[in-house]
C-alpha cells in the first residue's frame, strides 16, 4: 500500500451537488493543509453543510473530486471513514440513550473491546466534564452538553481530520469559549479541523484559513487578516428624511467617499467608510444639496458587510 | 483535555473494505442498541403485547360463534391467524421504525463510520426477533387462558417458524419504508401492504365463502395464508406440510431479493 505523506488533509476540486435541479454546491475548490483549522464561512443555505456531508462520505458528489489525506471520498470511502470524525449541526447522538451508552456503542462499532470501550468512554466523559451526566438520557441534556458529547463521540477514534458543523451555534458565550479551547487543543495534538460557522469572529478566533462560500460558490479564500482587509474598516449608514432623495444621497456619498453605496427599501444608504475624517465632507455636501438626514450611523464591519463586499448581494446575507 | 498525539494519516493502516466478521460484530452492536432502546422505552412493545391480546379476545368472541358455532372450535382457526397477523403487523411497524431511526441525525454519524453498511439495518431488524417472540408468547398465553392448548413443543416450533418468517418479511417493509418520501408515508405504504396480506387470507375466516377472485388470492397467492396454514398444521398435529415449505421458501425469496434492495435504498445518496 502506498503511504505517501499528504501535505493536504483536504483537497476539493470543482465539487458539485445538485438537489432538485438546484445547485447546492456549485464547483467548489479549496485545500486545507494538514494540522491547520479551516473555517468554512457562509450564510444559511450557502452550501456549507452539503460540502461537509460530501467530505464526510454522507453524500455523493455529482461532479468534481474530494480527497481526504489523498484518499478519494467516492473511491476509497471506507479508508476516508477511518480518518474522519463528524460533529454535525444537529448533534449526531442518540437522544433516547444515555451519554455512556452512546459512547460505548460508537466505540464498539469502531472495534474497541467491551472493556476498552467502557474505559475510553469514561475517559472522554471526564475530559468533557460529563461524568456526572454519564447515565442520563441525552434528551435531558442542554445544548452545550450535547455539543460536548457529540464532539467526544467524534474523538473516540482519535481521527486526524475532524469536521465540526456549526459547533457553537446556539451556545452561550462561556460554553462557546470552552468549545474554542477544546478545538485549539485538538489541533495542538495534531488534528486538522474543518469547521463551518456563520460567525465571522469565530472564524477569526480559530481559523488559519477562511473559505467564504455563498450560493454554493467560493467567494473568498484567505487568512482572517486578509479577509478583513478586503472588507472596509467600517461603514456609514444614513437615513434620509425624504425617501425620494435616497438615490441622490447615495450619489453624493459615492462621490465623496469613493465606494459603492447601497440603497435599501427603507431609504437607508450604506457605504464603506475608510476614512472617518471624510464624514464631515459628506454631511456638508448633503446640506448643500438640501437633503435632510433622519439618522446617521457609523458601524464596524459585520458578517453582513463581508458578504455584502464579497457577493454584492445584501439580501443574501444573514 | 489530555494531550494524546494523533496518529497522522500516512502512518495508519487503512482498509477499503469491511470483513464479514466485522459486519457480524457491527450487526450485533446495532441489535444491542435497538434492545437498549426498547429497555428505555418499554411502551414500544405495546404492539406485540396489548395488541395481540386485544385482537385475540376481540376476534374470538366476535366471530367465534358465527364462524365455527362456538368459541372453542374457532380457536384453532383464529390463534394461528392472529399469530401471523401480529407478526406481519409488527414487520410493518419495524419498517417505519427503522425509517424513523435512520432519519435521525445520529445516523449521519453511523454513515460516516468505518462500519459494514448493512449492519445498522440488519441489527435493527434482528432485534425485532425479540418482538416476534414476545408476540408469540402473548398470543399463546391468551389462547391458553381461553381454552386453546396445543402441545408445548408445537407452540415453540410455531413461534420459531413465525420469527423466521417475520425476520425475512421485515426486509420487504424496510425497503418500502426506506424508499418512501417520509416516515408517515412509509407507515401508510406499510399498512397498504399489511392489510390485504393479513385480511385477504385465511387468518380470520375460512376462505370458502369469499368471492372467487378473493378466494383465489387468499388460498393460492397470498404467502401469509401459506404461513397461517403451516402454523395451523404445526399446532394441530405437528405436521410439516407443503404449505410450510412454500412459506419458508417464499420468505427466503423475499429475504434474498430485498436485502440488496434495502441496502441499495439505504446507500442511495452516499
Amino acid at each position: 500500500m502506498d503511504k505517501i505523506k499528504s501535505e493536504y488533509a483536504v483537497e476539493v476540486a470543482e465539487l458539485v451537488k445538485v438537489f432538485d435541479k438546484k445547485k447546492a454546491v456549485d464547483g467548489i475548490s479549496f485545500t486545507i493543509r494538514t494540522g491547520t483549522i479551516c473555517g468554512l464561512l457562509g450564510p444559511n443555505g450557502a452550501g456549507k453543510t452539503t460540502t461537509i456531508n460530501m467530505l464526510a462520505t454522507l453524500l455523493k458528489p455529482d461532479a468534481g473530486t474530494a480527497k481526504i489525506f489523498g484518499y478519494d471520498v467516492t473511491k476509497e470511502t471506507q479508508k476516508v471513514r477511518q480518518l474522519i470524525g463528524l460533529t454535525g449541526q444537529y448533534a449526531t447522538i442518540d437522544e433516547s440513550l444515555t451519554a455512556m451508552e452512546n459512547l460505548k456503542i460508537f466505540a464498539r462499532l469502531l472495534g474497541f473491546s467491551r472493556t476498552d470501550a467502557k474505559r475510553k468512554a469514561e475517559e472522554l466523559l471526564e475530559e468533557f466534564s460529563l461524568t456526572e451526566a454519564a447515565n442520563r438520557k441525552v434528551s435531558m441534556f442542554s445544548g452545550g452538553m450535547r455539543r460536548r458529547l457529540d464532539l467526544a463521540a467524534s474523538l473516540l477514534a482519535s481521527p486526524p481530520l475532524i469536521f465540526l458543523d456549526e459547533p457553537t451555534t446556539g451556545l452561550d458565550p462561556r460554553t462557546r469559549a470552552q468549545m474554542w479551547q477544546t478545538i485549539r487543543t485538538l489541533v495542538k495534538n495534531g488534528s486538522t479541523i474543518l469547521l463551518t460557522t456563520q460567525y465571522l469572529d469565530e472564524a477569526d478566533q480559530l481559523a488559519d484559513d477562511i473559505v467564504v462560500i455563498n450560493k454554493g460558490k467560493v467567494v473568498a479564500h484567505d487568512t482572517p487578516a486578509g479577509l478583513k482587509r478586503s472588507v472596509s474598516a467600517s461603514s456609514l449608514q444614513l437615513t434620509v428624511k425624504n425617501p425620494d432623495c435616497a438615490p441622490k444621497a447615495a450619489q453624493i456619498t459615492e462621490r465623496v467617499l469613493g465606494g459603492k453605496a447601497q440603497v435599501s427599501e427603507a431609504a437607508e444608504v450604506t457605504i464603506p467608510l475608510a476614512d472617518t475624517a471624510k464624514l464631515a465632507d459628506v454631511l456638508v455636501k448633503l446640506k448643500e444639496m438640501e437633503i435632510d438626514i433622519a439618522a446617521i450611523n457609523v458601524r464596524e464591519p459585520s458578517l453582513d458587510e463581508v458578504f455584502f463586499a464579497l457577493t454584492g448581494d445584501k439580501k443574501e446575507a444573514v | 483535555m489530555t494531550n494524546t498525539a494523533i496518529i497522522p494519516a500516512h502512518k495508519r493502516d487503512l482498509k477499503n473494505h469491511v470483513g464479514f466478521g466485522t459486519a457480524v460484530k457491527n450487526t450485533f452492536t446495532f441489535t444491542y442498541r435497538a434492545l437498549l432502546k426498547v429497555a428505555h422505552n418499554p411502551e414500544s412493545l405495546l404492539d406485540v403485547t396489548l395488541m395481540p391480546i386485544l385482537f385475540t379476545l376481540m376476534f374470538t368472541y366476535l366471530f367465534g360463534g358465527a364462524i365455527s358455532g362456538d368459541i372453542t372450535s374457532y380457536l384453532p382457526i383464529i390463534i394461528p391467524g392472529i399469530l401471523i397477523q401480529t407478526c406481519v403487523t409488527s414487520c410493518g411497524n419495524a419498517g417505519s421504525q427503522l425509517r424513523e431511526d435512520i432519519d435521525k441525525s445520529v445516523f449521519n454519524r453511523f454513515k460516516s463510520m468505518p462500519i459494514a453498511r448493512i449492519s445498522p439495518l440488519a441489527g435493527v431488524l434482528t432485534a425485532d426477533l425479540l418482538r416476534y417472540a414476545i408476540a408469540g408468547a402473548v398470543v399463546f398465553t391468551v389462547g391458553a387462558a381461553i381454552g386453546y392448548r396445543p402441545g408445548f413443543l408445537n407452540v415453540i416450533a410455531c413461534i420459531g417458524f413465525m420469527m423466521f418468517v417475520g425476520w425475512c418479511l421485515s426486509w420487504l417493509f424496510a425497503f418500502v419504508a426506506l424508499t418512501a418520501k417520509s416516515v408517515s408515508s412509509a407507515s401508510i405504504y406499510g399498512m397498504l401492504i399489511m392489510f390485504p396480506l393479513t385480511f385477504l387470507s385465511n387468518a380470520h375466516v375460512p376462505t370458502e365463502t369469499m368471492p372467487k377472485a378473493v378466494r383465489y388470492f387468499a388460498e393460492y397467492i397470498n404467502p401469509v395464508s401459506k404461513a397461517i396454514t403451516a402454523a395451523h398444521e404445526i399446532l394441530g398435529n405437528g405436521a410439516i406440510s407443503t404449505d410450510f415449505w412454500l412459506a419458508l421458501i417464499g420468505s427466503l425469496a423475499i429475504f434474498i431479493v430485498f436485502v440488496p434492495l434495502t441496502l441499495w435504498a439505504y446507500k442511495r445518496n452516499a
